[in-house]
């Protein structure tokens, strides 16, 4: 340890009981396979290597079986029907085919769409794409607390509105949208109304009747499930929704998605569903605890630290807070054996901050300074203890080092100083 | 990101952390960047007025661990140098010196820049013209 007491990574005593490093606390990027889900793929790999599109033996039926399966544990997690399930290889495939293929198949209605500013890239990368052929998008914007103003998406709706696209829990700050408010609109106003739901499914309550969704992306790595599996939930009746299909080759999935289908994904994608339909309650309740500990931990020992993104109407496991005079990458290099999100994107080619947080009007100084916390499933008590423990360090130590935080400290104002930006 | 040891010594152990008397007419003091860009570096000078030898130097830096190590090691590196020495520490030298990847050249950018301000800080005040510490430099 230097003279002023500086970070110190490797921890000389004993790591409390139920800890063990590095800790995995970044479930919104991906999350750990539940090792239930793992044995129920695995006899799909091996013995029951069938083709699902198989009808003439014994090898396909079998994989026809197990897909029939998911496509029923799937629905019903969502309130669904089996037949309503298409597969993907994952939710930006699905955000890919629902926006494309709505787009294409009303073209002849109108071209207009409307979206949010802080949907995931998926959808704004295709909305831009569609943008180049034609369509007119509405890139609504979000209030201070992440949430859009239902007025705002009422004046955006004209008569050539086919398509809105509004994501049901946000990524970064875990706000989720007023979607059964937003479904209604569309219902009344007779636009398809799409939802990526990646990050809400499996962690709170999604029902696709009572919330009034038409089109909803879903994806199986974020739920405990395989990687490179999702789905995309397309209404059939109330309205029956049309898509084009954006794969061509052999017309499966009702021709919406042509491509043998991933038989052990998806049954995993299944398994993952059907564990969500039993445990989420529980796990929800368990993870708002954990993380208004963890909130509250960070909150009541740091000065100068705030919360992003409106709590009320909040996913259970998220927690995106501002550590305000401490750049994110340098608060993530002392903390190495924690893995979460940084707001700051100084890792990065642009060195641009989030787009998301920017979005809630905070400044690029306060979102270079966020950092964002997924619990998830497998995360203990005992593991935010330690990384909470750690980050109070962290902060205080980088504080210390800090020009900007002695500045506020001797009450000079920030805004004041002419800052030679580069 | 993957750094070189040097960048995590100087992220684990910094050099020279602390503020010095701004009013003195000994220290200069160079404030470069801005809290938006996502890095912010001070760095002083205590500059002996007989001989012009830089004898302390501090910082204090927000920013990633690319830009605190590239201050870090510019307040060694100007430390019992001659300011006209001083000055020819080059961004391409920190870079060097810690390896510093393509894009975080920025930091040691930075870097130059305090030390060339901290430098024009204790020049003003002391009236010291830029022949001046060119004939100073040439002793």
């Amino acid at each position: 340890m230097s003279d002023n007491g500086m970070i110190v990574t490797e921890s000389a005593t004993a790591l409390p009981a139920g800890v063990h490093l590095p800790i995995y606390m970044d479930n919104h990027a991906t999350t750990p396979l539940d090792p239930r889900i793992l044995e129920a793929m695995m006899p799909y790999f091996g013995a029951k290597f069938g083709n699902a599109a198989s009808r003439n033996h014994s090898f396909g039926w079998e994989a026809e079986q197990a897909v029939d399966k998911a496509r029923e544990q799937i629905a019903k997690l969502i309130g669904a029907t089996s037949k309503e399930i298409i597969f993907t290889s994952g939710a930006t495939e699905s955000n890919n085919l629902a926006l494309k293929g709505i787009a294409e198949m009303y073209r002849e209605r109108g071209n207009h769409i409307i979206t949010q500013v802080t949907e995931h890239k998926a959808v704004l990368d295709t909305c831009k794409k569609l943008e180049k052929q034609g369509f007119r998008v509405t890139y609504l914007p979000v209030q201070a607390d992440g949430l859009i103003d239902i007025e705002d998406l009422k004046r955006a709706i004209d008569d050539k509105t086919i398509l809105i696209s509004i994501m049901y829990a946000n990524n970064e700050i875990g706000v989720v949208q007023p979607i059964r408010e937003i479904g209604q609109l569309c219902h009344e106003k007779g636009i398809i109304f799409h939802t990526d739901a990646v990050q809400a499914v499996g962690k709170i309550p999604v029902d696709v009747q009572k919330d009034n969704i038409d089109v909803l992306s879903l994806s199986g790595h974020k739920i405990y499930g395989p990687k490179g599996v999702g789905a995309l939930y397309v209404r059939r009746r109330n309205p029956r929704v049309q898509i084009s299909e954006q794969i061509n080759g052999g017309g499966h999935e009702r021709g919406m998605r042509s491509g043998t289908l991933n038989v052990p994904g998806i049954v995993g994608l299944g398994a993952a569903c059907e564990i969500c339909s039993q445990e989420m309650e529980a796990e929800a309740k368990r993870e708002t605890e954990l993380r208004d500990y963890l909130k509250n931990k960070l909150e009541n020992a740091l000065d100068y630290v705030h919360v992003n993104g409106n709590m009320e109407h909040h996913l259970p496991g998220n927690l995106n807070m501002s550590f305000v005079y401490v750049e994110g990458e340098s608060l993530l290099m002392g903390i190495n054996d924690i893995a979460v999100s940084s707001g700051s994107a100084c890792t990065s080619a642009t060195l641009e901050p989030s787009y998301v947080l920017k979005a809630l009007g905070l400044g690029d100084d306060v979102a270079h300074s966020s950092i964002r916390f997924g619990l998830g499933r497998f995360n203990t008590k005992a593991e935010v203890d330690y990384v909470s423990d750690k980050i109070i360090d962290v902060v205080s130590k980088l504080r210390e080092l800090s020009p900007l935080y002695e500045m506020v400290k001797e009450g000079i104002d920030l805004t004041k100083i002419e800052w030679a930006a580069h | 990101m993957a750094y070189s040891d040097k960048v995590i010594d100087h992220y684990n152990n910094p050099r020279n952390v602390g503020q010095m008397d701004k009013s003195s007419s000994e220290v200069g003091t160079g404030l470069v960047g801005a809290p938006e860009c996502g890095d912010v570096m001070r760095l002083q000078i205590k500059v002996n007025p007989e001989t012009q030898v830089i004898e302390d130097a501090k910082f204090k830096t927000f920013g990633c661990g690319s830009a605190i190590a590239s201050s870090s090691l510019a307040t060694e590196w100007v430390k019992g140098k001659t300011v006209a020495e001083a000055l020819a520490i080059s961004n391409t030298d920190i870079v060097k010196e810690l390896a510093l990847p393509p894009v975080k050249i920025h930091c040691s950018v930075l870097a130059e820049d305090a030390i060339r301000a901290a430098i024009g800080d204790w020049k003003k005040k002391n009236n010291v013209t830029e022949t001046a510490a060119a004939t100073t430099a040439a002793h």
